[in-house]
């Protein structure tokens, strides 16, 4: 078909509906019979929801209105690059050795390229390839992690969607590398882009997956990613998302994760930079004795505003869960943390602890954090807080009676503060490589980057901060 | 003369708390403020050091020939001057290591000199770790988080001797403070003595005044230094208490 955006003076929601009527044979040429089956039960959903607004219950604290009226063009098949390609997603994180993943504007790079599998075992490449050469897999977990109705945008990312990375880490395999995807904007034009990822980790597995999402234009784009991942008996999995995009771009990120028993999963997402981010992490723990870490770091300025919504459904007794989400905002940055713990009749002795710890550096900055704890057993033990403060003016006087500058003394304390949260990436070159990221990042020097987001665009430039962190 | 304080007025939201205070410190002096509670011993500590929210109305407070009044705190510090904190703040998340480090080489820019290599610096953190008994090791320790009482107070002199100041200003060093923890604390102040530093030991009690020996001791009173004296005047404040004193102002000032 002829390949150009799809961009009329209509609204977003009505062009992706026209498109799908008109396309969608083509829009579901690569997929086996459940997937083109789920397409339709979803835009159905669409067609009655639409996107989300300020008048769902959910969506009350983020204007998602102020993106989803914008205009994008929206294509169904990748363009040709515009640029060098291998330089773009070189990334440069010393001792650092992961299996790349490039996807560009949404779209996986050489998706013709056959499937990698790894001499482990451990299989990679797009969802569109996977779906003809391993059908079952896709068959038995595609959909059936997410919940398609939970949203509009999960709904029409399920009615849409054309490709996303797929991972299959099969019993008793040990992924040593971690697999890194890295997804970024370059058009020089406003984009609607979809992705979907299905991650499957089978028993007794391991696997640690990053997802970077970074933009180099400056253009406004809006990106809509649906994330499945199930993680099988005894596996273990870690999930790092790194978001720097640009001011004006909206990111909506939702990642579902279903764990059987006895198995762990620990996800961190830091969040450097946006215009507006919603983050939905919805883990079910399936499984007896099954744990769950997850965190997250949020660094924002200007007019900037993210969300993140948690939700852990205790669906079996004997799990634990650790949920800690940290926030610097700026300016008239604002942030909404909302924690679902939903602890189910059977789910005994859950143990289930929930944190929001924010600092607010001006008074302009705002935040709206809110714990939801629904207990139906009754023999378990949760907890939430959440805080919300300045910098402790004790602690920088403390600091610049030391003969600390307050800039200085200032960048100490919100470290500190952010440290908490770094100092749990287990990968160490990549904790240094964050490390260094959040410090540019509290410095405000660290823009939209030039290329990757852990490239920071001087590689051979060891980045000098005033203050030695180091530990001695 | 390393600090001149001239007829110092400080006033805290509006109240007045010091009331024209006159002080004079020289190189190799040691100075005792004594005096009963709430009489500004503390407020004098945060205007030498620059403490915000202490507002200066009058007076001038030099030092090495510069007013310092409207100075920002951390360039008084890198001027030489230190306070050790009453109540020593905990900082979660910063290392004392960094700590030090970081205080040390803005000290070391403010005065020209490169950054303290790492090697240097080590050495440096063990020599005064031992001057003033600390054993645990600082390196992955929080600033003063989790520090019992006593250590807290032999952090501060620790960090002092890191420093190195030219004046230190130490406010109630000995409250909270067991005989053994203020026999450290005094033998580390003693060992930084020299003539070419000052100190101003802010206490209540005499005891101290045991094992830091001052040259003069000076008696705070209603925001004025209303008796001055030799050490023997810290034995006659143990042995007779304040009241003789406050007796006596109250009689001047109704002349």
């Amino acid at each position: 078909m002829n390949n150009n955006p799809l961009v009329e003076e209509i609204s977003l929601d009505e062009m992706l509906v026209r498109h799908f009527e008109t396309h969608f044979d083509f829009i579901s040429s690569n997929d086996i019979p459940s997937v083109s089956a789920l397409r339709k039960v979803a835009m159905k959903q669409f067609l009655t929801t639409g996107f989300p607004s300020g008048s769902d219950e959910k969506w009350r604290n983020t204007e998602i209105e102020a993106l989803t009226e914008e205009h994008f063009n929206y294509y169904l098949e990748p363009n040709e690059p515009e640029r060098d390609i291998e330089d773009m997603f070189r990334c440069e994180v010393h001792n650092f050795d992961t299996e790349i993943i490039s996807m560009l504007n949404g779209w996986y790079l050489n998706s013709n390229d056959r499937i990698t599998i790894l001499p482990n075992g451990v299989v990679y490449g797009s969802l569109r390839q996977a779906m003809k050469q391993f059908p079952e897999l896709v068959e038995k977990y595609y959909g059936k992690i997410g919940d398609i109705t939970s949203n509009g945008f999960v709904s029409i990312n399920t009615a849409m969607v054309q490709d996303g990375v797929f991972v299959y880490v099969p019993d008793g395999v040990e992924a040593e590398k971690t697999i890194q995807i890295i997804k970024m904007i370059d058009r020089r034009e406003s984009l609607f882009v979809q992705s979907r990822n299905l991650i499957i980790l089978g028993k007794n597995s391991k696997l640690s997956l990053m997802h970077c999402d970074d933009s180099i234009n400056h253009f406004i784009s809006l990106i809509n990613t649906v994330s499945e991942v199930y993680v099988g008996e005894n596996a273990h999995f870690e999930l790092y998302k790194l978001q720097n995009l640009n001011n004006q771009s909206g990111l909506v990120n939702s990642t579902f994760i279903q764990q059987e028993a006895n198995s762990t999963i620990k996800t961190n997402t830091l969040t450097f930079n946006c215009g507006m981010i919603r983050n939905n992490i919805n883990v079910d723990l399936q499984g007896e004795n099954s744990h769950a870490d997850v965190l997250g770091l949020y660094l924002m300025d200007k007019k900037q505003h993210i969300d993140n919504q948690i939700y852990i459904n205790h669906n079996a007794p004997h799990c634990s869960s650790n949920e800690k989400f940290k926030g610097i905002l700026d300016d008239e940055a604002s942030a909404v943390f909302n924690g679902y713990i939903h602890v189910a009749r059977n789910a005994q002795k859950t143990n289930a602890y929930q944190n929001n710890n924010n600092i607010l550096l001006k008074p302009t900055a705002t935040i709206n954090t809110m714990p939801f704890l629904e207990i139906y057993a009754d023999d378990v033990k949760c907890s939430h807080g959440a805080t919300v403060g300045q910098l402790d003016q004790e602690a920088m006087f403390y600091l610049r009676s030391r003969g600390i500058s307050s800039g200085n003394a200032r960048l100490l304390l919100m470290y500190a503060f952010a440290a908490d949260i770094i100092n749990q990436i287990s990968i160490e070159p990549l904790r240094q490589r964050i490390d260094d990221m959040v410090k540019k990042r509290l410095r405000g020097e660290l823009s939209v980057c030039e290329k990757c987001v852990l490239h920071c665009g001087m590689p051979e430039k060891e980045y000098h901060f005033d203050i030695d962190m180091s530990k001695l | 003369m390393l600090l001149n304080i001239k007829s110092l007025h400080v006033a805290i939201n509006g109240k007045e708390i010091i009331k024209g205070l006159n002080l004079g410190v020289n190189q190799g002096e040691v100075h005792a403020i004594m005096g009963p509670n709430g009489t500004g011993k503390s407020t004098l500590a945060a205007a030498i050091t620059g403490r915000e929210g202490y507002e200066i109305t009058q007076g001038e407070i030099w030092f090495k020939g510069r007013n310092i009044i409207g100075m920002p705190a951390e360039e008084r510090a890198n001027e030489g001057i230190f306070l050790s904190f009453q109540y020593p703040v905990e900082i979660p998340g910063v290392s004392m290591t960094n700590f030090m480090r970081t205080a040390l080489n803005a000290q070391r820019e403010y005065r020209g000199l490169p950054s303290i290599p790492a090697g240097e610096f080590l050495k440096m953190m063990e020599e005064k770790k031992n001057l003033v008994e600390i054993h645990s090791k600082l390196t992955n320790r929080s600033v003063n988080e989790g520090f019992s009482g006593g250590e807290k107070k032999k952090n501060e002199i620790f960090q002092m001797a890191m420093l190195q100041p030219s004046l230190a200003i130490l406010d109630e060093t000995d409250s909270g403070l067991d005989i053994d923890a203020l026999k450290v604390v005094a033998k580390g102040v003693n060992e930084l003595r020299s003539n070419d530093n000052a100190f101003i030991v802010i206490t209540h009690y005499q005891r101290l005044l045991d094992f830091i020996v001052p040259d003069f001791v000076h008696v705070l009173y209603d925001g004025k230094i209303v008796k001055s004296g030799g050490k023997n005047l810290a034995l006659e404040l143990e042995e007779k208490g304040y009241e003789w004193i406050k007796e006596q102002y109250q009689a001047t000032s109704e002349l």
